[in-house]
């Protein structure tokens, strides 16, 4: 394996939604061209956890953040006042549960996040379309009807334009919350193959409820646990030879 | 015992929605049976082509040109008020206000819709008209433009009440994919919630334009009653609606060609509407293919 270069690091974060604490202290690095699973049964914090990365919690009222995410390299605390949550959404991309393209044209929903960044070149719009639809590998699919509507695809390929969409602003990390769970398994496998590509050129942080998933995806996995994170690992020891009894526990299915 | 109580039920839930429709059939009715005797006086051509209503005078001219340049004039000077300001309203009350402002400001925008209109026509003679003086001072006491301008805040409420529902009904997930890829709340407002909801918006619109179309008392009172074939807002007109309340005062004898042109520009009035209400129908099917 190369070399290790951390990407992202939570730092004793603890999150709540007024007064109900959702993460109680959470510490998890996120390495770079690497893929981290968080797994964890419902309620364990994992998807807001994961909503903290692009400060989507700040769209709702009384959400409250206390720790760190440290950004590499540059070292920022994302999660900071001072930081303006847009510009962190700049630079952390999102693909979400249930396949959400925008009612536009194929073309327009890849382009959007260029067009809010005020980006008028019109060639190297195009330029990252394309680009960014081959890496989702959905180009050959599409690239006769890139202006025909986005809701007309299947739920895999609106799932795919999706990743496209997020990948077009070229992010620093992306992050994919439970991606597969609203497609059939042939899609499914689609994408898990496409995450395993993506690697190379972008950070991924998945949440999934799959364990199978996590474990064929990913490269470390976070396991989470009523708002702790209870073991963080290679993704072969946690499911090999998990540390803690309750992440075994979890992972031979015995709760959660 | 049951299914005759489940029967008389039906028949009558059947009434109540039919005699919606027997209403409007009615009405429909009697406009064309009325219009018949005036269309015997004068030709359907006199009536498109000629630049002059004049029922009320010696020499009476009945062409619809100049009651149409009236309506069509102060609707459009209404929309152009109400439109923007009424979307800009929806998309503020759905897009940036807190849920518990929301509660509060909507009815008082709404509250707009309960002034008496006869009190917007006394405010847009007495009050925006001698403003706009100020202005454009050849504007003539009684004019088109401070008509348009009252119609159209009166209507704001109309457009911005349903849009802000039509708005508010776009799936939040689609306003968190636009936030995800770094947009603003006013990008997420005008690139994807406002397009995703311009069939519920479009409606908005339509039900703005009948209501500006049928508006009758603010152009009666400010506009002047004046027939005058214009496009020049400053000037004094009348739109169909004013005439058929001038009439219906009593200026002509009953039963008199004049009297039956109030049908035939009811008439008039019925088929603008229902353009325009099937305009937005096949422009609401369009965006719906769309999504």
């Amino acid at each position: 394996m190369q070399q290790l270069n951390l990407r992202a690091e939570v730092k004793n974060l603890i999150f709540s939604y007024g007064d109900k604490k959702v993460l109680n202290g959470i510490t998890l690095p996120i390495y770079e061209n690497r893929v981290t699973a968080l797994i964890g049964p419902s309620g364990c914090g994992k998807t807001t956890l994961l909503r903290c990365f692009n400060r989507m919690h700040d769209l709702y009222a009384n959400a409250q953040y206390h720790g760190e995410i440290l950004l590499y390299p540059d070292q920022r605390n994302i999660l900071g006042k001072e930081i303006d949550p847009m510009e962190v959404r700049m630079r952390i991309g999102m693909v979400f549960q249930k396949p959400n393209p925008f009612p536009k044209s194929i073309y327009d929903n890849v382009a959007y996040g260029l067009t809010v960044r005020g980006v008028k070149k019109k060639s190297f719009i195009e330029e990252q379309v394309e680009k960014s639809l081959q890496q989702a590998s959905l180009w050959n699919e599409v690239k006769d009807r890139l202006h025909s509507s986005a809701t007309a695809l299947s739920g895999g390929q609106q799932q795919r334009l999706c990743i496209a969409r997020a990948l077009a602003t070229e992010p620093e990390i992306l992050l994919l919350d439970e991606p597969t769970s609203a497609l059939d398994p042939i899609s499914t496998r689609h994408i898990e193959e496409l995450i395993q590509e993506l690697r190379k050129d972008v950070t991924i942080a998945i949440v999934t409820h799959s364990l199978h998933q996590a474990a064929r995806v990913s490269d470390f996995t976070a396991f989470m646990y009523l708002g702790d994170l209870i073991e963080f690992g290679a993704s072969d020891q946690i499911f090999t030879n998990p540390k803690d009894q309750r992440t075994e526990n979890y992972i031979t299915g015995r709760f959660g | 015992m049951r299914r005759l109580r489940e029967r008389a039920i039906e028949t009558v839930l059947f009434l109540a929605a039919a005699s919606s429709v027997l209403v409007t059939i009615g009405i429909v009715g009697i406009l064309v049976v009325e219009s018949i005797p005036f269309f015997e006086h004068v030709t359907f051509k006199e009536f498109l082509t000629d630049t002059q209503w004049t029922p009320l005078f010696e020499n009476a001219h009945y062409g619809i040109l100049p009651l149409l340049s009236g309506t069509l004039l102060s609707t459009v000077i209404a929309l152009s008020v109400a439109i923007p300001l009424g979307t800009v309203a929806a998309a503020f009350l759905s897009e940036y206000v807190r849920p518990s402002w929301r509660e509060f400001l909507k009815p008082m925008l709404e509250l707009l819709a309960a002034v008496p209109t006869v009190v917007y026509g006394y405010f847009a003679l007495l009050f925006v008209t001698p403003l706009l003086q100020k202005i454009i001072p050849s504007l003539s006491g009684f004019n088109v433009l401070s008509a348009g301008i009252v119609i159209g805040v009166m209507i704001v409420p109309y457009v911005s009440s349903l849009s802000e529902d039509a708005m508010r009904s776009v799936p939040n997930h689609l306003r968190e994919a636009s936030f995800a890829v770094g947009a603003s709340r006013m990008q997420t407002a005008f690139r994807v919630v406002i397009p995703a909801a311009f069939s519920g918006i479009t409606s908005a619109y339509v039900l703005g334009i009948s209501r500006a179309l049928g508006e009758t008392m603010v152009v009666a009172i400010a506009a002047g009653m004046q027939p005058n074939l214009t496009i020049n807002p400053t000037e004094p007109a009348a739109t169909i609606t004013a005439f058929i309340v001038q009439v219906s005062l009593g200026d002509l004898p009953h039963g008199s060609i004049g009297y039956q042109s109030i049908y035939v520009a009811g008439l008039s009035l019925l088929v603008l509407t229902l353009c325009f209400n099937i305009v937005g129908l096949w422009l609401r099917k369009k965006f719906q293919e769309k999504e």
